[in-house]
């Protein structure tokens, strides 16, 4: 992946085929540079046995295939810049992954475009789950909900070309001033 | 975050438009584009960004864009599936953004597949 958004809109499709009601995506950029980037989701979580195994390319829920590259992929990032992984869960109640990266390092990836990425979830997934974007930094903090933007919007869906250029826009001026320095 | 009233002026004016829309599968064409981690990785974002550009620019409300899995063939990512109802699913492999055009037009809106950009040529 060429950038940590492409990882989230990979990531994020695990908690919606996990079968999850509210996506809560949170990037949170401390002063000394480390960026923290967590998906927390509320679907059927996973049990201590898979949650062991869940970080080796050889595993995935899928009958299809016996790969499964979105994790291990999202660790070796994540680590080529002097962070990591770590993955909580519980059967019944949800999974948090959180993978921090040290933005300081020549090898830590660009955040890159979150907007499109927001824009493609909501597209491939346009009723359910509800998903929630925070970003934090010293510079500033946003929030973004899809359930707000669809209570306002009164049953125009959210895959309406007009919607998702809204979104898009809005979510990119939003960003910009909190994550500029490590979104290219 | 922003102006939720801006949303309101878009509720307005595309409320009417929905309404009339019918939901007709047999007349629809369907737009797939491959979004697991293979085609995430080659490229497949913004390849949907620009079909759905493509699709409004064009206004056509007969077109749907939707997501798959993988389906095996990862080294031919960013792949895409274009269903016109009663022809063949046409395939096409190594989908850039600036193939979408030529996609919609010649194909979509004319009914003439992009042969050069397809798996059988490629393949």
């Amino acid at each position: 992946m060429k950038e940590i958004a492409l990882h989230l809109l990979d990531i994020v499709q695990n908690s919606v085929t996990a079968g999850a009601d509210h996506v809560e995506i949170t990037l949170d950029l401390a002063p000394d540079g480390m960026l923290s980037v967590s998906v927390k989701d509320d679907g059927k979580g996973m049990s201590p046995e898979l949650l062991q195994r869940v970080r080796s390319p050889f595993v995935t829920t899928r009958t299809t295939r016996k790969v499964g590259l979105g994790i291990p992929l999202l660790m070796q990032n994540a680590m080529a810049s002097g962070g990591g992984v770590e993955i909580e869960s519980e059967v019944g109640v949800g999974t948090t992954i959180t993978a921090t990266f040290n933005t300081g390092s020549i090898d830590c990836l660009p955040v890159g475009d979150l907007a499109e990425t927001m824009a493609t979830l909501i597209l491939g997934s346009p009723d359910k789950p509800e998903f929630t974007l925070r970003c934090k930094s010293a510079l500033g903090e946003m929030d973004f909900s899809t359930a707000e933007v669809r209570e306002a919007l009164g049953g125009v869906p959210l895959t309406e070309p007009e919607v998702i250029q809204w979104i898009s826009q809005s979510l990119k001026e939003e960003i910009e001033p909190i994550l500029g320095g490590i979104l290219r | 975050m922003k102006s939720l009233a801006e949303l309101e002026a878009i509720r307005k004016a595309t409320i009417n438009r929905i309404n009339l829309r019918t939901e007709d599968d047999s007349t629809t064409t369907r737009v797939v584009v491959g979004m697991a981690t293979c085609g995430i990785a080659a490229g497949a974002r913004p390849v949907m960004l620009a079909f759905m550009d493509e699709i409004a620019k064009r206004q056509l409300s007969n077109v749907t864009v939707s997501q798959t899995g993988c389906i095996g063939m990862c080294r031919l990512e960013p792949m895409v599936d274009v269903i016109v109802p009663g022809q063949d699913k046409v395939t096409y492999v190594h989908v850039k953004p600036e193939m979408v055009e030529r996609i919609v037009d010649d194909h979509i809106i004319h009914g003439h597949p992009v042969h050069e950009f397809t798996i059988g040529a490629n393949e």
